[in-house]
């Protein structure tokens, strides 16, 4: 089977069809998510992609009350603030990701260590859509 | 590291001079510019004729985007009639000038240039609030950036694992703000020259002459737990433990170590420098801590054979509160976990064991991103030279002095030493 480039293209790509994958070292089995070209564990450049359970713990967060211009127009706004993270995976590695389902106003309520699974965001149609890595309380 | 890192000829700061720093609709990156260079060649003890500048380096990170236009090596060199000589650009985001530094001093120290200009530059202030946000967020990673994280959110999240991990809290954050007013109100050059009393103050005096009720906060702390004078930012960043918004411009000049007394009476000279670079949020090793900046340290300190004691007082990139606790622990002020603790000791304050950011750091002095890295000598030069006036170190026989910056999210970190002799 042809393996898609290990890059953000095919990992943006994967995020469509609702897959959050990684690419896990052939020769030392070191796991990367998003995926990565050559290992920078071992330097080795033969890839596999792998699918996540998508699955959890909120390692950080943040509530942000003051957004760039495009969450603006999603209605984010100092009064309805949004909320982004660093979500621990349970297969090792750590990826960033917009948080959802939580009280953004209440942000002294949200725990490091909630368990967390995937959820995605698809903005826009077609071609030109797009789609947000999220997590949202297990 | 294979071996301690050495230059191959010293080289020496005989001048700084940096522009006010503000927000200011009626001046742009070529006057600011011109006004540090200005204060840079009146800093020069002995005088110095711009003709001998061999080079310039500039650092800016992202004028592109805040006013439409690039390209600011030639700029500068048109602006200060140094053209047909060479001239460079540097980025890495707020570290932008740092690299400019660093490059002069390798210029130098190869042995191919003898006088090098270095500053930075950034006019961020034309841009509203939001889009300042996503302009320095294309310094983030890709994934930091779709995840929509500005940089109070990098930070503030940095915050919440740091105080997950260690125990700390905001009011921790809070003597970090505290302190950086106290300092900044005896700087002149800082872009809010205020304690957080006297901003207090201020506020209650408005309210007065408005007829409105008087705010009662009873201490600094009170005041910034005060969800309207102190508002969220990106949780559990707040208004005061970020930086402004910031125009300005710096400008510093370096000289082979065997010349630097034809120009200066007091000198410094470059004893240490190291830089880094590291991965992001979501590949960092741990979140309580920046792998570049520990790299950069240990380059720094390997060069100039000194330890983190040794060090009397150091500029550490305080782009936020946070920032500054976690890069005082990367730079082995103190230990991991510890910074919060020794802040509230006072520690860190100008009569502390281990003063840092005496002017006032980027909370208040002001942070033009591209200009930070340059602007940080002036402080340096000032507490080194004994010239920093009201806020001038109480410490007898202060030689060693350094300056930290980042840029991005860690991706890019400097440590310089100076030291006078």
């Amino acid at each position: 089977m042809e393996q898609k480039p290990f890059n953000d293209i095919s990992y943006q790509a994967y995020l469509k069809e609702e897959k959050l994958m990684g690419s896990k070292c052939r020769s030392c089995g070191a796991l990367f998510v998003p995926p990565r070209p050559i290992c920078v564990k071992c330097g080795a450049s033969e890839m596999d992609w792998v699918e996540m359970k998508g699955q959890g713990k909120l390692s950080a967060f943040t509530c942000i009350a003051v957004g760039p211009p495009f969450m603006k127009q999603e209605g984010y706004t100092r009064d309805h603030p949004y909320c982004a993270g660093v979500i621990q995976l349970d297969e090792g590695p750590r990826v960033t990701a917009r948080i959802e389902d939580i009280d953004t106003k209440r942000p002294e309520e949200i725990k490091v260590g909630t368990a967390m699974k995937v959820k995605y965001l698809h903005r826009g149609e077609g071609d030109r859509g797009t789609t947000f890595l999220a997590f949202k309380p297990l | 590291m294979k071996r301690p890192r050495k230059l191959g000829r010293g080289v020496a700061l005989v001048g700084v001079g940096m522009s006010k720093f503000g927000m200011f609709r009626d001046r742009d990156s070529k006057d600011l510019f011109a006004e540090a260079f200005r204060n840079m060649i009146a800093s020069v003890d002995k005088g110095v004729d711009p003709k001998e500048i061999d080079a310039l380096y500039v650092g800016n990170f992202s004028n592109d985007f805040f006013i439409h236009q690039a390209h600011w090596g030639p700029i500068i060199s048109d602006l200060i009639g140094h053209v047909p000589k060479p001239a460079t650009r540097t980025e890495g985001a707020c570290a932008s000038s740092a690299l400019a530094l660093r490059e002069g001093i390798f210029a130098i120290a190869s042995g191919f240039y003898d006088m090098i200009l270095v500053g930075g530059v950034e006019e961020m202030s034309k841009r509203s609030t939001e889009e300042v946000a996503e302009g320095l967020a294309l310094a983030t990673v890709p994934y930091e950036g779709k995840a929509a994280f500005t940089f109070p959110g990098v930070f503030g999240a940095v915050a919440t694992a740091y105080f997950d991990r260690y125990g700390a809290s905001r009011e921790h954050l809070m003597n970090v703000t505290i302190k950086s007013h106290n300092n900044a109100a005896l700087n002149p050059r800082a872009q809010i020259k205020a304690t957080i009393r006297s901003m207090m103050e201020a506020k209650r005096r408005r309210a007065s002459e408005k007829g409105l009720p008087e705010p009662t906060w009873q201490d600094e702390k009170e005041f910034l737990r005060d969800q309207d004078a102190n508002p969220v930012v990106a949780w559990p960043m707040h208004l005061f433990d970020c930086c402004p918004i910031s125009d300005g411009a710096s400008c510093a000049l370096l000289v082979g170590e065997e010349m630097a007394r034809q120009f200066s009476d007091a000198p410094l000279y470059v004893v240490g420098m190291g830089q880094g670079s590291g991965s992001g949020l979501h590949a960092a090793d741990e979140l309580t801590t920046f792998q570049a900046t520990k790299y950069a340290a240990e380059e720094a300190y390997s060069m100039s054979g000194l330890k983190p004691d040794d060090i009397q007082f150091s500029e550490v990139h305080d782009c936020f509160s946070i920032a500054e606790l976690i890069h005082m622990e990367d730079l082995g002020f103190f230990k991991s976990g510890e910074a919060y603790k020794a802040v509230e000791d006072g520690a860190t304050r100008l009569d502390g064991s281990k003063p840092i950011n005496t002017s006032g750091g980027l909370k208040c002095k002001g942070h033009p991103v591209g200009a930070t890295g340059v602007a940080q000598l002036m402080e340096v030069w000032e507490q080194l030279r004994g010239q920093a006036g009201e806020r001038q170190l109480p410490i007898k026989d202060l030689r060693i002095g350094a300056a930290h910056n980042l840029g991005g999210t860690g991706g890019t970190c400097t440590f310089t030493i100076f030291e006078r002799r």
